[in-house]
């Protein structure tokens, strides 16, 4: 037995109205993105599904890919049969044999487009029933509350068979939202909050700051390679590198250890709003969680927003350290997050930065810097690298080496 | 050629020297730098580490590379009095452990440490409840060997570890270089537990390299004080080829062991159905459970240990009077010496000690071989 095509049911979006058509030539195109490995299947939008004709291709791995891909509310791998009673039966035996497991009930449930078909709903239901009954030991119905519904649909063209129901990834396509800056660190939430912005149809661009050679190059890659597993969920990600070392050394040379903390993420979130602005995003989102460090105070966070009337959207603000891992874990990201590789935001941090830092005093000490040069500076240098999903950054030697144990 | 002497040490595995050679030439950084060559070579020894702690079961925290067993040993043992000087001055051992841990006590006692050495049955095995006389406030550590070296007698490691459950300061070592991958784990071993020493020649990795395991939580005293390798408790540049040919070892060791252990058993049951009830011949390793599968000593009356290593050599079978360490010296076994068993007899005891390579064949051709020897000393001493 083998899945022939993939009935996909639209999330949220089937409710958006005038904007209907947008959202569904979006997850169209996600999906597609998704499953660009494999030529030959086919994908079919309209207006209340997406059909995909696997053509061969195996459903365990489109399976995998799918699962990922924001804006589906459920799936059901379905088998395409010919329209006679005959096949009907003997495909819903095969179908029944690899999904049903003993002790669990059942009911058929079949829709008919097609009136023109010699069996009507009810019919088909029995004569499957029955032929079911026949071929399987211990097989019971049910009909309020089956453990698994045979769905079988006469169509125009043929007969569709499926067994299973998957939950997709839910949340809206990515792009659907517009696109919006993504401050990315390395750390264990700034990747959840990725996930999160992606989630709600933000196509982001993620913008990473470093130092070097304060900073590693294992750091830049680390960074680069929880790019590449957010990847998954979006197609591509372009990677923003932005180099902060000359701001870093300018601001601790110059300006109160105090401030330090506070004036570098005033800086961070200019340069982050001037990228927004030179890419057309509409927001900037970043890992922030209130009250977590110095600098995620609400009394820093008022002294650092100061610099930009765009929207920034922090979406693990209000969550526990403990259910950011908890997601950082589902998404993949948490392993290598904690790779102790220094990003730019500890190298610099002084050793008593103040949580409760004065917008006035901090606006005052910035104005004594040559801020314009500064950011021009860092605008001029950085990289942007386009990451597809699972690209690995991190030297693999040390996996290869391992080989040799 | 039959090897019947692998508690002595074992042939390096083409696998193991692989992995030494390819270490040797391309990974050859010192893991302590900090550039991308230190870096790699960092990695492969905590991948190493990890994967040693993996097959023993523990974590890697608790793995601690040494250069071999004796090493090990004097450490888990010395480090331990260093440790606790201000807590006490006792310490319990057997009658039967191996020169490293039983000269190590000695050493310590020297230094005004207090020692009880628990003697053994006719079989080599301690009594769990002379521990439990022994034990008192001052005791800081007990060392009592997994399998002993020169008969294979499993000593009682869970009963013992059972009675300290109640004397939760006392530190446990087990010195289990003879015990690794003979499908007997669960009786030389209890999580009770704090320090064990393992030795990588014994299992066809190459020497100067070993394990101590340090439940985490135990302190230890360090021996070599120096640049703060192995979290500051072993320093010395690491030997990460020797490191690596051990874990690669170890865990080709460890595939697939309950079949080779009791391929093992298999082995020395044939030899021994063959040598019980033989006139002259005593065998001090039975074929049971509280036996390790790989070692078996037996005399023949009135002929040398040495003797008969000779005369087997001859027709190149590799065998040794019981333990390698100690048959140079020419002292009669401690082990046996122990038991009681008198210093004739003692000093006609000879080693056979298998492991997975040895065949059924092997054995077979031993008793061919042995059976000519046999008949030939037998009429000389006039037995039976």
């Amino acid at each position: 037995m083998q899945y022939t095509e993939i009935m996909v049911r639209y999330g949220e979006l089937s409710t958006k109205g005038k904007n209907r058509r947008d959202f569904i030539g979006r997850l169209a195109g996600n999906v597609q993105k998704a499953l660009r490995d494999y030529p030959d299947v086919k994908i079919h939008p309209k207006h209340d599904r997406l059909h995909i004709v696997l053509n061969g291709a195996p459903f365990k791995e489109i399976d995998q890919r799918l699962r990922l891909v924001f804006g589906i509310q459920t799936y059901s791998p379905s088998i395409r049969i010919p329209k006679t009673l005959p096949d009907i039966e003997q495909a819903s035996l095969e179908l029944m044999q690899a999904t049903w497991k003993p002790g669990q009930t059942f009911k058929v449930n079949t829709k008919r487009s097609d009136h023109k078909f010699e069996y009507d709903t009810n019919q088909l239901n029995r004569l499957v029933g029955d032929y079911l009954f026949e071929h399987l030991d211990g097989l019971k119905a049910e009909m309020k509350h089956p453990d698994l519904v045979l769905r079988i649909e006469v169509r125009a063209d043929a007969v569709y068979l499926s067994s299973e129901l998957i939950k997709g990834a839910g949340g809206m396509p990515v792009g659907t939202a517009g696109k919006a800056m993504m401050m990315l660190s390395g750390g264990i939430d700034s990747p959840v909050a990725s996930y999160l912005a992606m989630k709600r149809g933000v196509e982001i661009d993620m913008v990473h700051f470093f130092s070097p050679p304060y900073t590693t190059a294992k750091a830049l890659a680390k960074a680069q390679e929880l790019t590449g597993i957010l990847a998954k969920y979006a197609g591509k990600i372009n990677f923003i590198a932005v180099p902060f070392a000359e701001i870093q050394e300018t601001i601790k040379e110059k300006l109160p250890e105090g401030y330090l903390m506070t004036i570098q993420r005033r800086m961070m979130l200019q340069l982050a709003d001037r990228i927004r602005a030179m890419r057309g995003g509409l927001a900037i989102f970043n890992g922030e969680s209130v009250g977590q460090v110095a600098s995620q105070t609400l009394q820093s966070m008022a002294a650092i927003n100061d610099v930009t009337t765009t929207p920034v959207i922090r979406p693990v603000a209000t969550m526990d350290k403990t259910e950011i891992i908890r997601l950082a874990e589902e998404i993949g990201t948490f392993d290598l997050s904690i790779q102790p590789f220094e990003d730019c935001c500890t190298i610099f941090a002084p050793p008593r930065p103040k949580t409760k830092p004065r917008l006035e005093v901090a606006r005052k000490l910035e104005a004594e810097l040559d801020v314009e040069g500064l950011l021009q500076r860092a605008i001029d240098g950085i990289q942007i690298t386009p990451i597809y999903p699972g690209q690995k950054f991190l030297d693999d030697q040390a996996q290869t080496d391992q080989n040799l144990l | 050629m039959i090897y019947f002497d692998n508690s002595a040490t074992t042939k390096m595995s083409t696998e193991a020297l692989t992995t030494y050679e390819e270490v040797v030439k391309n990974i050859w950084g010192n893991p302590s730098s900090l550039h991308q060559l230190g870096d790699r070579a960092h990695q492969l020894l905590e991948a190493a580490r990890k994967q040693c702690a993996n097959l023993l079961g523990v974590k890697p925290c608790e793995i601690f590379f040494t250069s071999g067993g004796t090493e090990s040993d004097n450490w888990a043992i010395k480090g331990t009095a260093l440790a606790k000087r201000e807590f006490g001055r006792h310490i319990i051992t057997s009658s039967v452990e191996h020169a490293a841990v039983g000269n190590a006590v000695q050493s310590l006692k020297e230094l005004g440490y207090r020692v009880t050495v628990l003697p053994v049955n006719k079989r080599g095995q301690v009594n769990p409840a002379d521990l439990k006389q022994a034990l008192d406030s001052d005791t800081i550590l007990v060392s009592i060997m997994g399998v002993n070296n020169e008969i294979g007698a499993i000593q009682p490691i869970p009963e013992i570890g059972d009675i300290l459950e109640n004397y939760p300061s006392v530190h446990f070592h087990v010195d289990n270089v003879q015990a690794l991958g003979k499908g007997i784990w669960d009786q030389v071993y209890s999580p009770r537990v704090d320090l064990m020493s393992f030795s990588a020649h014994k299992f066809h990795a190459p020497r100067g390299i070993g394990i101590l395991y340090k439940k985490a939580g135990r302190t230890l005293k360090p021996l070599h004080d120096g640049g703060g390798q192995e979290k500051g408790l072993r320093s010395g540049t690491e030997n990460l080829p020797a490191i690596a040919a051990m874990a690669k070892a170890m865990r080709l060791y460890l595939d697939n062991e309950p079949a080779k252990a009791a391929r093992q058993r298999a082995i020395k049951e044939r030899i021994i159905n063959y040598l019980q009830d033989k006139p002259g011949i005593t065998i001090f390793s039975p074929a049971e459970q509280d036996f390790a599968p790989h070692i078996l000593c037996f005399s023949l009356a009135g002929i040398r240990g040495e003797t008969l290593v000779h005369t087997l050599e001859a027709q190149d079978i590799y065998v040794s009077t019981t333990s390698a360490c100690s048959s140079r010296s020419g002292e009669e076994a401690g082990t046996l010496h122990a038991m009681h068993i008198d210093d004739g007899l003692a000093t006609s005891a000879i080693r056979l000690s298998f492991d997975e390579h040895n065949t059924l064949a092997e054995a077979d051709e031993f008793i061919r071989v042995f059976d000519q020897i046999y008949r030939h000393f037998a009429k000389v001493n006039h037995l039976g």
